[in-house]
Protein backbone atom coordinates (compact mmCIF):
# COMPACT_ATOMS: atom_id res chain seq x y z
CA UNK A 1 0.00 0.00 0.00
CA UNK A 2 1.81 3.20 -1.38
CA UNK A 3 1.86 6.16 0.01
CA UNK A 4 -0.88 8.70 -2.24
CA UNK A 5 -4.05 10.93 -2.01
CA UNK A 6 -6.02 7.89 -2.12
CA UNK A 7 -4.64 6.24 1.27
CA UNK A 8 -3.97 9.51 2.31
CA UNK A 9 -7.87 10.06 2.74
CA UNK A 10 -8.56 6.99 3.98
CA UNK A 11 -6.17 7.52 6.68
CA UNK A 12 -7.81 11.46 7.29
CA UNK A 13 -11.54 10.08 7.08
CA UNK A 14 -10.86 6.92 9.41
CA UNK A 15 -9.95 9.16 12.11
CA UNK A 16 -13.23 11.73 11.45
CA UNK A 17 -15.47 8.36 11.59
CA UNK A 18 -14.33 6.60 14.30
CA UNK A 19 -13.22 9.90 16.21
CA UNK A 20 -16.65 11.22 15.74
CA UNK A 21 -17.57 7.86 16.51
CA UNK A 22 -16.18 8.15 19.72
CA UNK A 23 -17.07 11.23 20.77
CA UNK A 24 -20.19 10.71 19.89
CA UNK A 25 -20.94 7.70 23.04
CA UNK A 26 -18.22 9.12 25.50
CA UNK A 27 -19.72 12.77 25.06
CA UNK A 28 -21.60 14.58 28.25
CA UNK A 29 -22.88 17.52 26.54
CA UNK A 30 -25.42 16.52 23.79
CA UNK A 31 -25.12 19.02 22.04
CA UNK A 32 -21.45 18.47 21.10
CA UNK A 33 -22.84 14.87 20.93
CA UNK A 34 -24.68 16.12 17.85
CA UNK A 35 -21.27 18.05 16.45
CA UNK A 36 -19.47 14.55 16.94
CA UNK A 37 -22.25 12.79 14.97
CA UNK A 38 -21.59 15.18 12.21
CA UNK A 39 -17.99 14.71 12.16
CA UNK A 40 -18.37 10.97 11.68
CA UNK A 41 -20.86 10.66 9.03
CA UNK A 42 -18.90 13.28 7.16
CA UNK A 43 -16.10 10.49 7.36
CA UNK A 44 -18.88 8.34 6.01
CA UNK A 45 -19.12 10.12 2.71
CA UNK A 46 -15.56 10.99 2.51
CA UNK A 47 -15.22 6.65 2.06
CA UNK A 48 -18.56 6.87 -0.40
CA UNK A 49 -16.13 9.43 -2.24
CA UNK A 50 -12.84 6.94 -1.80
CA UNK A 51 -14.62 4.17 -3.60
CA UNK A 52 -16.18 6.35 -6.49
CA UNK A 53 -19.89 6.68 -5.06
CA UNK A 54 -19.90 10.17 -5.59
CA UNK A 55 -24.25 10.48 -5.29
CA UNK A 56 -23.85 8.90 -1.93
CA UNK A 57 -21.32 11.02 -0.54
CA UNK A 58 -23.73 14.07 -1.69
CA UNK A 59 -26.62 12.06 -0.52
CA UNK A 60 -24.71 11.40 2.74
CA UNK A 61 -24.16 15.26 3.48
CA UNK A 62 -27.60 16.51 2.55
CA UNK A 63 -29.56 13.97 4.11
CA UNK A 64 -27.70 12.72 7.30
CA UNK A 65 -25.53 15.64 7.56
CA UNK A 66 -28.28 18.13 6.58
CA UNK A 67 -31.32 16.49 7.58
CA UNK A 68 -30.83 13.90 10.69
CA UNK A 69 -28.22 15.75 12.63
CA UNK A 70 -30.76 18.88 12.79
CA UNK A 71 -33.91 16.93 13.52
CA UNK A 72 -31.52 15.52 16.24
CA UNK A 73 -29.95 19.19 17.46
CA UNK A 74 -34.11 20.26 17.41
CA UNK A 75 -35.05 16.58 19.73
CA UNK A 76 -31.86 17.11 22.22
CA UNK A 77 -33.17 21.06 22.57
CA UNK A 78 -36.99 19.93 22.97
CA UNK A 79 -35.80 16.94 25.43
CA UNK A 80 -34.00 19.29 27.68
CA UNK A 81 -33.87 17.34 31.06
CA UNK A 82 -30.57 17.63 31.45
CA UNK A 83 -30.61 18.18 35.16
CA UNK A 84 -32.44 14.94 36.09
CA UNK A 85 -29.65 12.61 34.25
CA UNK A 86 -27.28 12.12 36.39
CA UNK A 87 -24.65 9.94 34.88
CA UNK A 88 -24.20 9.58 31.21
CA UNK A 89 -24.35 5.17 31.22
CA UNK A 90 -26.22 2.52 32.89
CA UNK A 91 -24.56 -1.10 32.84
CA UNK A 92 -21.31 0.48 31.37
CA UNK A 93 -19.46 -2.54 31.96
CA UNK A 94 -21.14 -5.07 30.27
CA UNK A 95 -21.81 -2.96 27.34
CA UNK A 96 -18.49 -2.41 26.79
CA UNK A 97 -17.90 -6.34 27.44
CA UNK A 98 -20.34 -6.93 24.61
CA UNK A 99 -19.20 -4.64 22.20
CA UNK A 100 -15.33 -5.06 22.59
CA UNK A 101 -15.99 -9.30 21.96
CA UNK A 102 -18.14 -7.99 18.77
CA UNK A 103 -15.50 -6.08 17.49
CA UNK A 104 -12.49 -9.06 17.91
CA UNK A 105 -15.07 -11.21 16.39
CA UNK A 106 -15.69 -9.03 13.42
CA UNK A 107 -11.95 -7.94 13.30
CA UNK A 108 -11.47 -11.76 12.93
CA UNK A 109 -13.60 -12.53 10.13
CA UNK A 110 -12.45 -9.33 8.25
CA UNK A 111 -9.20 -10.65 8.70
CA UNK A 112 -8.96 -14.54 8.30
CA UNK A 113 -9.70 -14.65 4.68
CA UNK A 114 -6.82 -12.41 4.01
CA UNK A 115 -4.45 -15.29 4.10
CA UNK A 116 -6.21 -17.57 2.39
CA UNK A 117 -6.34 -15.30 -0.62
CA UNK A 118 -10.47 -14.61 -0.55
CA UNK A 119 -10.50 -10.94 -0.45
CA UNK A 120 -10.27 -9.13 -3.55
CA UNK A 121 -7.12 -6.72 -3.55
CA UNK A 122 -7.78 -4.34 -6.00
CA UNK A 123 -11.17 -3.04 -7.00
CA UNK A 124 -12.44 -3.27 -10.90
CA UNK A 125 -11.70 -0.24 -13.18
CA UNK A 126 -14.96 -0.26 -14.37
CA UNK A 127 -17.72 1.45 -12.26
CA UNK A 128 -20.76 1.95 -12.90
CA UNK A 129 -21.85 5.54 -12.45
CA UNK A 130 -24.76 8.16 -11.10
CA UNK A 131 -26.34 7.67 -14.62
CA UNK A 132 -26.61 4.21 -14.18
CA UNK A 133 -28.05 4.14 -11.31
CA UNK A 134 -30.48 6.36 -12.21
CA UNK A 135 -31.11 4.54 -15.26
CA UNK A 136 -31.94 1.34 -12.78
CA UNK A 137 -33.66 2.94 -10.01
CA UNK A 138 -36.56 3.67 -13.03
CA UNK A 139 -36.21 0.44 -15.18
CA UNK A 140 -38.50 -2.40 -15.15
CA UNK A 141 -36.09 -4.92 -14.51
CA UNK A 142 -34.33 -2.54 -11.44
CA UNK A 143 -35.49 -0.89 -8.53
CA UNK A 144 -38.42 0.73 -9.80
CA UNK A 145 -40.93 -1.19 -7.22
CA UNK A 146 -38.47 -0.51 -3.92
CA UNK A 147 -38.05 3.08 -5.81
CA UNK A 148 -41.80 3.67 -5.32
CA UNK A 149 -42.48 1.84 -1.70
CA UNK A 150 -39.75 4.81 -1.15
CA UNK A 151 -41.96 7.09 -1.53
CA UNK A 152 -45.00 5.77 0.41
CA UNK A 153 -42.67 5.15 3.16
CA UNK A 154 -41.43 8.43 3.41
CA UNK A 155 -45.20 10.03 3.14
CA UNK A 156 -46.11 7.76 5.95
CA UNK A 157 -43.18 8.64 8.07
CA UNK A 158 -43.66 12.21 7.94
CA UNK A 159 -47.57 11.91 8.03
CA UNK A 160 -46.92 9.50 11.25
CA UNK A 161 -44.17 11.98 13.01
CA UNK A 162 -46.08 14.48 12.77
CA UNK A 163 -49.19 12.52 14.07
CA UNK A 164 -47.18 11.11 16.94
CA UNK A 165 -45.66 14.16 18.03
CA UNK A 166 -48.36 16.56 17.49
CA UNK A 167 -49.23 18.60 20.91
CA UNK A 168 -53.57 18.09 21.21
CA UNK A 169 -53.40 20.67 23.76
CA UNK A 170 -52.16 23.29 21.91
CA UNK B 1 -6.74 1.93 -3.43
CA UNK B 2 -7.15 0.76 0.03
CA UNK B 3 -7.61 -3.36 -0.06
CA UNK B 4 -11.47 -4.07 1.18
CA UNK B 5 -10.47 -5.56 4.09
CA UNK B 6 -9.61 -1.86 5.68
CA UNK B 7 -12.85 -0.53 4.74
CA UNK B 8 -14.58 -4.00 6.75
CA UNK B 9 -12.60 -3.38 9.94
CA UNK B 10 -13.07 0.46 10.24
CA UNK B 11 -17.14 -0.38 9.65
CA UNK B 12 -16.38 -3.24 12.42
CA UNK B 13 -14.92 -0.91 15.07
CA UNK B 14 -18.00 1.78 13.89
CA UNK B 15 -20.62 -0.36 14.65
CA UNK B 16 -19.33 -1.51 17.54
CA UNK B 17 -19.20 2.06 18.70
CA UNK B 18 -22.69 1.92 18.24
CA UNK B 19 -23.57 -1.11 19.34
CA UNK B 20 -21.96 0.11 22.81
CA UNK B 21 -23.82 3.53 22.42
CA UNK B 22 -27.23 1.77 22.29
CA UNK B 23 -26.88 -0.77 25.30
CA UNK B 24 -24.61 1.75 27.44
CA UNK B 25 -26.30 5.12 27.07
CA UNK B 26 -29.62 6.44 29.07
CA UNK B 27 -30.43 9.36 26.80
CA UNK B 28 -32.96 7.96 23.96
CA UNK B 29 -31.56 10.54 21.81
CA UNK B 30 -28.39 9.43 22.70
CA UNK B 31 -29.16 5.60 21.61
CA UNK B 32 -30.66 7.21 18.45
CA UNK B 33 -27.70 8.67 17.46
CA UNK B 34 -25.26 5.37 18.34
CA UNK B 35 -27.98 3.60 16.32
CA UNK B 36 -27.05 5.91 13.21
CA UNK B 37 -23.32 4.85 13.64
CA UNK B 38 -24.33 1.31 13.47
CA UNK B 39 -26.04 2.06 10.30
CA UNK B 40 -23.73 4.19 8.66
CA UNK B 41 -21.36 1.49 9.32
CA UNK B 42 -23.50 -1.11 7.28
CA UNK B 43 -23.23 1.41 4.72
CA UNK B 44 -19.76 1.38 4.37
CA UNK B 45 -19.73 -2.46 4.29
CA UNK B 46 -22.42 -2.26 1.08
CA UNK B 47 -20.95 0.31 -0.87
CA UNK B 48 -16.98 -1.58 0.01
CA UNK B 49 -18.32 -5.07 -1.19
CA UNK B 50 -20.47 -3.26 -4.33
CA UNK B 51 -17.07 -1.59 -5.56
CA UNK B 52 -15.06 -4.86 -5.16
CA UNK B 53 -17.22 -6.84 -6.67
CA UNK B 54 -16.23 -8.69 -10.06
CA UNK B 55 -18.54 -6.83 -12.48
CA UNK B 56 -18.72 -8.61 -15.78
CA UNK B 57 -20.61 -7.43 -18.64
CA UNK B 58 -23.33 -5.81 -17.05
CA UNK B 59 -23.43 -3.44 -14.49
CA UNK B 60 -24.12 -4.44 -11.01
CA UNK B 61 -26.03 -1.85 -9.14
CA UNK B 62 -27.25 -4.16 -6.29
CA UNK B 63 -24.83 -2.36 -3.14
CA UNK B 64 -25.15 0.94 -4.67
CA UNK B 65 -28.70 0.92 -5.11
CA UNK B 66 -29.16 -0.52 -1.36
CA UNK B 67 -27.43 1.76 0.38
CA UNK B 68 -29.53 4.41 -1.05
CA UNK B 69 -32.59 2.53 0.11
CA UNK B 70 -30.95 1.98 3.26
CA UNK B 71 -30.46 5.95 3.67
CA UNK B 72 -34.22 6.78 2.68
CA UNK B 73 -34.89 4.03 5.60
CA UNK B 74 -32.76 5.86 7.89
CA UNK B 75 -34.27 9.29 7.50
CA UNK B 76 -38.36 7.51 8.14
CA UNK B 77 -36.65 5.84 11.38
CA UNK B 78 -35.04 8.94 12.84
CA UNK B 79 -38.53 11.34 12.06
CA UNK B 80 -40.63 8.47 13.87
CA UNK B 81 -38.09 7.75 16.32
CA UNK B 82 -37.48 11.45 17.48
CA UNK B 83 -41.06 12.06 17.61
CA UNK B 84 -41.39 8.84 20.01
CA UNK B 85 -39.37 10.11 22.14
CA UNK B 86 -40.86 13.66 22.13
CA UNK B 87 -43.76 12.52 23.27
CA UNK B 88 -42.56 10.06 25.61
CA UNK B 89 -40.30 13.34 27.11
CA UNK B 90 -44.10 15.52 27.15
CA UNK B 91 -45.92 12.98 28.79
CA UNK B 92 -43.02 11.24 31.43
CA UNK B 93 -40.68 14.34 31.51
CA UNK B 94 -37.95 12.08 30.80
CA UNK B 95 -35.98 10.88 28.02
CA UNK B 96 -34.83 7.73 29.91
CA UNK B 97 -35.80 4.39 28.02
CA UNK B 98 -35.91 2.43 31.25
CA UNK B 99 -38.68 5.04 32.38
CA UNK B 100 -40.91 4.43 29.92
CA UNK B 101 -42.61 0.72 30.83
CA UNK B 102 -46.13 1.80 30.94
CA UNK B 103 -47.21 -1.37 28.42
CA UNK B 104 -44.98 -3.66 31.05
CA UNK B 105 -47.09 -6.48 32.07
Amino acid sequence: MELNAITIGFVVFTIFTLGGGIGVVTTRNLFQGTIWLMVSLFGVAGYFVLLSAPFLAAVQVLVYIGAIAILITFAVMLTRSVTRIKERYIRILPSFIVSLALFLILLFGVTVPIFSGHLPESAPEYVASTRDLGAALVDENGYVVPFLLASVLLTAAMIGAIFIARDESA
Amino acid sequence: MAPLWMYLAVAAALFSLGVFGVLARRNAVAVLMSVELMLNAVNINLVAFWRYSETGTDLLLNGYAFTAFVLIVAAAEAAVGLAIIITVYRNRRSVIPEEARALKG
